[in-house]
Formats: structure tokens, C-alpha cells, sequence
């Protein structure tokens, strides 16, 4: 249960996040709107660690985090450009985490075609990941995310820059993949159709300041 | 977003990687500096030296010989840097390499092929400094003003064409003016390694044409006199630092409306005059290029007059030694162990230089604020001279149990700290373009600090840092500057050998100088081909 209370962070001067509060429980999908540069994916980073705070407190099941390393927290992140490593294959990235964790090989390699399999790309593992394409890339990104049984997952507009009928498509993968794998997750977006087809519950980052509390 | 960098490396792990470079570069060159300073860094120092009639005139001869040289080279120049950036000319790519060769060669071996070129009436003469200096430098003139020729849009010269100029005029009136700026950089960048220039100078001028480096060195190891050495030390470095603020600043302001442009394809040589330009042009600069080193693998095969042997090379590789010495003492008991020293001495060179390089490329690419410091304290031994690092060294390490001067440590690092900027100037463009992202998305994925190191950076910088490790090598077994500081018996490196032999100029003795030059010019493009594999189509830059 992730609860993030009264975080403010500022870049040179200007405030991006005021005193901002967000509660996110069980596993519900929690979609978090507002227009470019209103600092929705600021506060993924926070919740990431991937960004530090000016003030305020991040709490996992009632346990402070703010200052845990984000390779400590187990939050899966799917970031809007991808960030897959060029210098790996499509199941070197996937298994990327599970490596980490310090996984066998042999349960890594079967995680990772279970996990293709599950974002409907079997037989991609030997692909290197600058051949493929828009949509392949995002479902790849998916689930390098998911593959190390993240806590929480992250979704920084995961969705953006695709074709409509590709996106529709996504989003509803997206929506069944999240529902399967029994997660809570946040996901960032500027777009309200996209929010509320896939979310349990959306949020407008407007509302999580300190005057509406 | 430069905050979201603490996530993926936290202020510890980046002082960390920061700790030995820091070290290395206020144990090994910041102290010796202060060594220095306070030795020659008073006012009656430095009147002392400014008063006394002999070393101003060794500082006039380093001012106008650099001044000299860097017109000259940027004469010379010009036109095959305009030639190979223009015109589509069988071989470029081999051509520009070519005229890079002497620039990379060691100073020993550029020492050395010019005299075996130039008749011994020339040797020890200030046109012989001259020339050598002219030729090593060409490289950068070619390369410099090559890049600037290759921005510039042809167009601008069809343009004027239309206009009534001829091609004389569309030369002197477009192209010139608009390569200024990189005239003027590459003519600045080849006085200040003319005027710190050591090797050339101490091997073609000989003692009586002394430049600043060299009379730092004379001092101090021939006639003990510190106190000057240090003093004309500290003068050179007010200098050189001086002149490199000036002119980086200089070059800031210009550099800004040229960034962005793009490189242009050179054309077809199409008009009859531009045809001929090239088929003198391309011919002259490869003779050019070549024939000192061609005459030099002569000369080391002359040790008669009028008559070639192999006794240099029997003597130096130590095949049938003895054949030709003629029962006298020679000079250099053992030339081949020399060579296998440089190279043990230089491998020793490089891991430290690598390891130091690499760990500051990486902090600076990580660092906030501290960046820049670090960045600008790294090179500041690029900026100093070898000479002053190799001086800094002796007159530091020379008391109680950091008494290091008979040890043979001091020599390779010594040579890791003149090669430690250029290890950083090569790992540090690939660290910058890793992009943040990556690190981040290794670090939701649960990779500590040091496994995003070893997973996202470390594949990236494996060939940087391979090439990095081949210049710091082809720099460190090259070494003379601060070897002749640093160099015991015992451990004498392949150029220290050769300053010797030519110091002692007999037939024999300069046969022998220009082999041992041979090998160690053969080792060094051996080294540079490696390394300019490894660095793939990327430009060069100095």
C-alpha cells in the first residue's frame, strides 16, 4: 500500500510538485491525469526514487522509503521512451531484473518466454531490441517491468506516440496484463479516454495539492 | 533533469569514484606543483631569471621559434587540408591518416628522422628545430582547418563564381576569411606544443639552442641548479596557462556558430586548376610526410660512409652484438633491453592511467557541481609540460621514506599523468552519451549503483576505454619529457637510450638512434591502428 503525503519538490527555484498527496491501495489501478508539465511524471519519479524530494514523506505498508535507493524498492517502471538496452536481446532485457535478483539461469530463461508468451511476442528472446517495432518495443518494456514481480508498477504515459488502432489494442493488453498479474499500479497520462479504460480509479493531479486535502 | 541522477548514483558512490583520481592527481602532480612554486615562486626567483641576459634570451628563442613554427605550419597546411577536406581524392582517408602519423609519432623518433634527413652541417641548427617542429604539426593544421573546409558550403564559392570572382579571388575573398577561426585555432594550438616542446628541440638543436623545457631540464640535471630550473618553470607555467585562458575563451565565442553544422561529402575535382591542385598537392604531402621517416630506416642501415650494414641493427637487437663496436665502450650497453623496458614501463603506464582515467570520466560524467572542478584539475597536467611534471617529481619525492628516486614506480607514473587527460577526453564523450534513462530503468529493476556501472556502462565504454588504454600506451612508451627526470640505470627506456646515443654523435651511434627510433616508431602505429579501430568513424580531435 503505497501512500505518498505532502511531497514537494522543486528544480532550480520552481516548484513542480506543491505539497502533493497520493494513495494508492491493494492492487487498483490508479490513473494519474493532468496536462504536460503539470509534474504527473515527476511524481512517478518520486515514488520511483528516481527523483529526490525538497520535503515530504513516501511510505510502502506504513514503512518510510523516501530515502531507499529505487534499485531497493521493487517498483516496476515502464518509461515512456522504452529505455531498452541496445546492447542486449530482447530476453537479456526482459531477464535484466531477475539477474539482478541474482535468479538462476534456468529460471530466468523460463520467466522470460513465460513472459513473452504473456505479452504475446513467443519466439522474440534472439531479437535485438533496435529492430523492433513501436509496439513490440512498449510490450517488451512491459515485461522487463513486470518480470521481477515488482510490488507496485509504474507507467509513465506508456501509450503515447502510437497509432490509434495500436493503442486501443495496448490499452486493453495493458488493462488484462495489470488485472493478471494482480498489481497495484499508477499510470500517467494525458489522456482521459486512456485513463479511464484502463484505471479503476483516476486522479487529476490538480486535486492532490494542499488546497483541495 | 540533472537531479534524477542521485537515484541511480548517490552522492556517496559518486565521491567515491572521484577518491583515487583526486588522489593520484594531488599526490602525483598538485604537490610536485607546489614543490615547484616554492622553490621558484619568489620574487627574487623570478627577477633573478628575467635579469640574467642568457635566460631571457632562452625565453625569446622559445617565444619566436613557437611563433615561427606555427606560421609556418599553418602555410604549409593550409592547402592539403583545403585539398583532402574538398576534393574526392583516391586514398583520402590513408592520406589524412598519413599526415596524423608524425603528430602521434614520439618526439624522439621526430628527432631523430630529421637527422637522418638533414646533413649533418644542419644538425644542431636552429632551422633543423624549425622544420621538425613545422612537420609534427601539420597534423594539426590538416586536421583542424580540414574540418572547418568541410563545413563550409561550396556553394558560397559557386555563389561568388556567379559574381565575376576567379577562383584566386573566390579563395582570398570567401574561403580564407571564412577559415579563419580555425586558422587562428590551429596556428594557437601549435604554439603552445612548440613553445613546451622538449624532445625536438633537445635532439635536432642540441645544447647550444636551449628552449625554457630544455634549460629546465640542463639545470637540473646538469648543473644542479634548482632554484632557476624552478623559477623558469614557474615562469613557463604563468605562461602557457596565461595563453590557454586567453585563447579558449577566444575560441568559446567562435566556436558557438559553427557547432552545429554538419560535415559535407567532398566533391569531384571538376575544372582543370582544381585537378592539378590535387595531383600536386596529394603527391608533395605524402613525399613530405614520408620522406624523413623513409631516409631515417636508410640511415639507420649506414654505419660506413657510403656503405650500409646491418651492424646498427645487429647491435641493437643484440643479434651477432659486438660485430661492428670496434672493442670501444658503447654508449648504450644493451639497446634491446631498453625497447623491453619501455614496453614493461609503459604496460605499467597504462593500467594506472586507466584505471585513474576511467574512475574520473565516470565521476565527472556523474557529478553535479564538482564536474567541472575535477575535469579542469585532470588536464591541468595536459596544460603543464611534461618536463615540469617529470621536474615536479624528483624535487617532491626525494626525502625519508617517500625517497623515491631510485625507485622504478616513479617512471610510469610519471607517464600515466601525462597520459591520463587524453584517457579521460576518450571515455568521457561515450559516458556523456549514455543516455540517463538507461541507468534509471537498470535501477527499477533493482541494479545497485555499481551493477548499473558494470551492466549499462561498462558495455558501452568497453571500446573507449580500450582506446583510451592504446593512446596511454603509444603516449607512455614514447615518453621522453619526464623520463629524463625520472629515468635510473637500470631502467632506461628505448627514448632515453636514444637522447643518449645522439648526444654522442658517431656513425655508429646515429645508425643505432635511428633504429632503435624505427622500432619504436613501428610499435607506436601499430598501437595507433588498434586504437583508431577501436574508436570506429568517429572524428579526430587533439
Amino acid at each position: 500500500m503505497l501512500h505518498v503525503v505532502d511531497v514537494c519538490v522543486s528544480f532550480d527555484g520552481r516548484t513542480v510538485l506543491d505539497h502533493v498527496s497520493l494513495h494508492v491501495g491493494g492492487n487498483e489501478v490508479v490513473a494519474l491525469l493532468g496536462p504536460s508539465g503539470s509534474g504527473k511524471s515527476t511524481l512517478l519519479r518520486v515514488v520511483a526514487g528516481l527523483q529526490d524530494v525538497s520535503s515530504g514523506v513516501v511510505r510502502w505498508d506504513g514503512t518510510d522509503i523516501t530515502q531507499e535507493p529505487t534499485h531497493r524498492r521493487r517498483f516496476g517502471f515502464v518509461f515512456q521512451d522504452e529505455q531498452l538496452f541496445p546492447h542486449r536481446d530482447v530476453a537479456a532485457n526482459i531477464g535484466f531484473g531477475l539477474r539482478m535478483a541474482g535468479t538462476d539461469r534456468a529460471s530466468v530463461a523460463s520467466r522470460v518466454s513465460e513472459l513473452l508468451a504473456l505479452v504475446g511476442l513467443p519466439g522474440f528472446g534472439e531479437r535485438d531490441v533496435t529492430t523492433l517495432s513501436g509496439g513490440e518495443a512498449k510490450r517488451v518494456a512491459l515485461a522487463r517491468a513486470l518480470a521481477p514481480k515488482p510490488r507496485l508498477m509504474l507507467l509513465d504515459e506508456p501509450l503515447t506516440g502510437l497509432d490509434a488502432a495500436l493503442h486501443d489494442r495496448l490499452a486493453d493488453d495493458l488493462r488484462n496484463l495489470l488485472r493478471q498479474a494482480g498489481l497495484p499500479a499508477i499510470l500517467v497520462t494525458h489522456d482521459p479516454a486512456e485513463a479511464a479504460r484502463i484505471a479503476d480509479r483516476v486522479v487529476h493531479l490538480g486535486d492532490l495539492g494542499s488546497g483541495s486535502r | 533533469m540533472d537531479q534524477g541522477r542521485a537515484a541511480v548514483a548517490p552522492a556517496r558512490a559518486r565521491w567515491a569514484l572521484a577518491v583515487v583520481p583526486v588522489l593520484f592527481t594531488a599526490l602525483f602532480f598538485l604537490w610536485p606543483l607546489g614543490a615547484i612554486a616554492a622553490r621558484g615562486l619568489s620574487l627574487g626567483a623570478i627577477g633573478d631569471v628575467l635579469g640574467d641576459g642568457y635566460t631571457r634570451s632562452v625565453l625569446w628563442f622559445t617565444f619566436w621559434q613557437a611563433a615561427v613554427c606555427s606560421a609556418g605550419a599553418v602555410v604549409v597546411g593550409v592547402l592539403p587540408a583545403y585539398v583532402l577536406a574538398r576534393y574526392r581524392v583516391p586514398g583520402r582517408r590513408l592520406l589524412l591518416a598519413l599526415v596524423t602519423v608524425p603528430f602521434m609519432l614520439p618526439t624522439v623518433v621526430v628527432g631523430s628522422a630529421f637527422l637522418a634527413l638533414l646533413p649533418a652541417s644542419m644538425h644542431r641548427t636552429v632551422p633543423a628545430v624549425l622544420l621538425a617542429h613545422v612537420w609534427v604539426n601539420l597534423a594539426v593544421v590538416v586536421r583542424t582547418v580540414g574540418t572547418s573546409v568541410a563545413q563550409m558550403d561550396p556553394r558560397l564559392g559557386d555563389a561568388a563564381a556567379t559574381l565575376g570572382a576567379s577562383p584566386w579571388q573566390v579563395m582570398r575573398h570567401v574561403t580564407l576569411p571564412l577559415l579563419r577561426p580555425a586558422l587562428w585555432a590551429s596556428s594557437a594550438v601549435v604554439f603552445l606544443f612548440c613553445f613546451t616542446s622538449f624532445g625536438i628541440v633537445r635532439l635536432v638543436g642540441g645544447p647550444s639552442h636551449p628552449t625554457l623545457e630544455v634549460e629546465i631540464w640542463r639545470r637540473t640535471t646538469q648543473s644542479l641548479d634548482l632554484r632557476t630550473a624552478a623559477a623558469l618553470a614557474v615562469v613557463q607555467l604563468v605562461i602557457v596557462v596565461g595563453m590557454t585562458v586567453v585563447w579558449s575563451t577566444a575560441q568559446a565565442r567562435t566556436a558557438t556558430a559553427t557547432a552545429m553544422r554538419t560535415l559535407l561529402r567532398p566533391r569531384r575535382a571538376r575544372t582543370a586548376g582544381q585537378r592539378a591542385l590535387v595531383w600536386i598537392t596529394v603527391p608533395a604531402t605524402t613525399a613530405v610526410v614520408l620522406a624523413p621517416l623513409a631516409v631515417m630506416v636508410e640511415r639507420s642501415m649506414c654505419t660506413a660512409a657510403g656503405r650500409h650494414s646491418l651492424d646498427a641493427w645487429r647491435a641493437v637487437t643484440g643479434v651477432g652484438r659486438a660485430l661492428g663496436t670496434g672493442g670501444t665502450q658503447p654508449v648504450v650497453a644493451d639497446p634491446w633491453a631498453t625497447v623491453l623496458a619501455s614496453l614493461r614501463i609503459a604496460l605499467v603506464a597504462t593500467c594506472i592511467a586507466l584505471v585513474v582515467g576511467t574512475l574520473a570520466a565516470c565521476a565527472i560524467a556523474y557529478a553535479r557541481r564538482g564536474g567541472r572542478l575535477l575535469d579542469a584539475g585532470l588536464m591541468l597536467p595536459l596544460g603543464t609540460s611534461a618536463v615540469t611534471i617529470g621536474f615536479g617529481l624528483i624535487i617532491t619525492y626525494n626525502r625519508g621514506w617517500y625517497d623515491l628516486r631510485g625507485s622504478w614506480v616513479m617512471l610510469p607514473i610519471g607517464q600515466a599523468l601525462v597520459a591520463v587527460p587524453f584517457v579521460v577526453r576518450v571515455i568521457l564523450p561515450t559516458m556523456r552519451a549514455i543516455q540517463p534513462g538507461l541507468r534509471e530503468a537498470a535501477a527499477t529493476l533493482g541494479a545497485s549503483p555499481w551493477h548499473v556501472w558494470r551492466e549499462v556502462d561498462l558495455p558501452v565504454l568497453r571500446r573507449s576505454m580500450g582506446a583510451g588504454a592504446g593512446f596511454a600506451f603509444a603516449i607512455s612508451v614514447g615518453e621522453f619529457g619526464a623520463s629524463s627526470f625520472l629515468t635510473r640505470v637500470g631502467n632506461e627506456t628505448a627514448p632515453i637510450a636514444i637522447g643518449r646515443l645522439i648526444a654522442r654523435p658517431s656513425l655508429l651511434n646515429l645508425a643505432q638512434a635511428y633504429a632503435l627510433a624505427t622500432v619504436l616508431a613501428v610499435v607506436t602505429l601499430v598501437v595507433i591502428v588498434v586504437v583508431d579501430r577501436l574508436r570506429g568513424e568517429r572524428g579526430a580531435s587533439f
